[in-house]
C-alpha cells in the first residue's frame, strides 16, 4: 500500500503533465484545425451553386476555394423582418445557436454568389431534424427568388446508405434544381420530398426509399427554413418588379 | 537496466541474452491477430466495430488511431508500472488513455477535417474501448516497455484487421464501392454512366451480376454483427483450439 501523500503527489504530477501536454497540442494544432473547418464549411455552401462554379469543387484546392469565396461571395446577415444587419459576416452566424433564441430575434446568414457575368445566386441556410440528429443544408435561389439553382445537404448522424443519402448520393440534391418554392398563387410552399413518386413536377422531389423520416425532415426543414427568409425574399421580389426584372 | 532487474525479481525468470525481436516478441505481435483476436476471440470492442465499419476509410482511420493509442498507452503504463500507486491504477490508466486519445483527435481534426467529422464521437470513445484498458490491466502493468509495445501494436492490428474485413464486405455489398471519399475511391458494382466508371456494370444484361442492387441491410449496424458472427464461426472451424470445451 502506498501512502496517501505519495498517491497525491503522483496524481498531481501526472495530471499536470497531461494538462501541459494537451494544452501544447491544442496550441499547435488549432490554427490548422480552424482553417480546415473554414474550408469545409465554405465548400458545403459552394456545393449549392456547384453547377455555376468555374470548375467542380472536387478539383479545387483549399486555397482556390478560399480565394473564390473571398472574391465572388458577398456575405450578409438578415433579421426576421427581412432587413440587413450591418457589421456582421454571415459565416459567423451559427444556425444551431440561433435556434435557441426566440423566433423574432434570430439572425439568418445569406451568401450571394456572383458568377463571372455578375449574375447573383442567393444561398440560404436551413436547419432541421432528421431521424437520429440534426440535418442542415444550403439552398441556392436564382435572382427571381423562386427557382432553385441548387442545394446541398449534410447531417450529423443519419444512417449511411439510407438517410445519409441526402448527402452521399449526388442524385438526391440534383433533383431540386429548377424546382419552384412559390406556387402559382404566390404562396410559399417550398419543396416536398414525396414518397412514391412525383405528383407536382415543380414542387416535388422523389424521397429516399427506406429513409422516410429523414425525407420528411428535409421537407419540414425546407418549409420552415424558407419561411424565415420570406420577408427578405418578398423584398427582393418587389425590388425586382420595380426594376422590371422578371 | 532497472527494467530487467525488477522484471527478474518479480517474476523470478532468469534473464538470458535474447535477440531484440525474438520468437516471444513475434508471438506478442501475431497472437492477437489470429488465435487471441480482441474482437473475435476475446469479444471486446464490438461497439465501435458496429459503428465505424460502413465504409473502408473511417474503419482504416479508426484502426490506425487504435493501434497508436493501444501501443503508446501500453508503453507509457509499462514505464510507470512500478511507480503507479495500486489504489488509483485504473484512474491513472484512464488519464493516460484519455490524454493520448485527445492528442489523436486534435491531430486528426487538423490533418483531415472531413474524416474527423465523419468519425465524430467514435475517436473519443476509444477511451472506453475495452481492448485498450484490458491490455493495460492485463499486460502493461506486469511487463517491460518493449514487450508492452509489441502487445499494444498486436492488439491494435488484430482489432484493425477485423474492422477492415467487416468494412470491406459492408461497403462493397452495401454501396458497391470501396474507399469512397479518398483519391483511390473504387466503384465496383453499379450502373455504368459517363461520370463514374464501375468495374461490374449491372446495367448491362450480359453482366454476370445483372440486376444486382445494393444490399440495404449491409449499411445497418446489424450487418456488422452478422459478419462478425460469421467470422467467429469460420475462425473456430479452422482453429479447433478456440472452441470452448465446456
Amino acid at each position: 500500500m502506498d501512502s496517501t501523500s505519495y498517491i497525491l503527489r503522483f496524481v498531481l504530477t501526472m495530471t499536470t503533465l497531461a494538462a501541459v501536454l494537451l494544452a501544447g497540442m491544442l496550441y499547435l494544432t488549432e490554427p490548422a484545425a480552424m482553417r480546415a473547418e473554414e474550408v469545409f464549411n465554405k465548400r458545403a455552401i459552394l456545393t449549392a451553386v456547384e453547377k455555376q462554379l468555374p470548375k467542380p469543387l472536387s478539383q479545387m484546392s483549399n486555397q482556390e476555394v478560399l480565394s473564390l469565396f473571398e472574391k465572388q461571395v458577398e456575405q450578409h446577415v438578415i433579421n426576421m423582418k427581412g432587413e440587413k444587419v450591418s457589421g456582421m459576416k454571415a459565416e459567423k452566424i451559427n444556425l444551431a445557436q440561433e435556434k435557441k433564441k426566440p423566433e423574432a430575434e434570430r439572425l439568418l446568414p445569406l451568401f450571394v454568389y456572383k458568377d463571372a457575368q455578375g449574375k447573383p445566386y442567393y444561398i440560404l441556410s436551413v436547419r432541421g431534424n432528421g431521424l437520429w440528429d440534426e440535418i442542415w443544408g444550403s439552398i441556392a435561389l436564382e435572382p427571381d427568388m423562386n427557382t432553385i439553382a441548387g442545394v446541398s445537404f449534410d447531417h450529423k448522424a443519419e444512417t449511411p446508405g439510407l438517410g445519409a443519402e441526402i448527402k452521399d448520393n449526388p442524385a438526391f440534391p440534383a433533383q431540386f434544381i429548377a424546382k419552384k418554392i412559390y406556387n402559382d398563387a404566390g404562396q410559399l410552399v417550398a419543396v416536398n420530398v414525396r414518397k412514391g413518386g412525383i405528383v407536382d413536377a415543380s414542387h416535388d422531389v422523389d424521397a429516399i426509399s427506406g429513409a422516410t423520416i429523414t425525407s420528411n425532415g428535409v421537407t419540414e426543414m425546407l418549409q420552415r427554413g424558407l419561411r424565415y427568409y420570406e420577408p427578405y425574399l418578398k423584398k427582393i421580389q418587389a425590388e425586382n418588379k420595380q426594376t422590371g426584372l422578371k | 537496466m532497472a527494467e530487467i532487474s525488477t522484471q527478474a525479481a518479480t517474476t523470478a525468470v532468469v534473464e538470458k541474452k535474447e535477440p531484440w525481436f525474438g520468437k516471444k516478441e513475434r508471438k506478442l505481435l501475431t497472437d492477437p491477430i489470429q488465435s487471441n483476436n480482441p474482437i473475435t476471440v476475446q469479444v471486446l470492442g464490438i461497439c465501435s466495430a458496429l459503428a465505424v465499419t460502413t465504409q473502408m476509410l473511417p474503419a482504416l482511420v479508426m484502426s490506425i488511431a487504435v493501434i497508436f493509442v493501444s501501443a503508446s498507452s501500453n508503453v507509457t503504463i509499462s514505464l510507470l508500472r512500478n511507480y503507479i500507486p495500486k489504489q488509483v491504477r485504473m484512474i491513472v490508466q484512464l488519464v493516460v488513455v484519455a490524454t493520448l486519445v485527445t492528442i489523436v483527435e486534435l491531430v486528426l481534426k487538423a490533418a483531415n477535417y472531413p474524416v474527423w467529422k465523419q468519425l465524430s464521437v467514435f475517436i473519443g470513445l476509444i477511451i472506453t474501448n475495452c481492448i485498450v484498458m484490458g491490455r493495460l490491466e492485463a499486460f502493461a502493468m506486469a511487463n517491460p516497455p518493449k514487450r508492452a509495445l509489441f502487445d499494444g501494436i498486436g492488439n491494435g492490428l488484430g482489432y484493425g484487421a477485423v474492422l477492415l474485413i467487416v468494412a470491406f464486405i459492408r461497403e462493397l455489398f452495401g454501396k458497391g464501392t470501396l474507399f469512397i471519399g479518398t483519391p483511390i475511391a473504387m466503384h465496383i458494382i453499379g450502373p455504368s454512366n459517363e461520370t463514374t466508371r464501375y468495374w461490374i456494370n449491372t446495367a448491362n444484361p450480359n453482366s454476370l451480376f445483372y440486376g444486382y442492387t445494393n444490399n440495404g441491410l449491409m449499411v445497418l449496424p446489424a450487418a456488422a454483427l452478422f459478419i462478425i458472427g460469421i467470422l467467429i464461426w469460420v475462425q473456430r472451424a479452422w482453429n479447433k483450439k478456440l472452441v470452448d470445451v465446456s
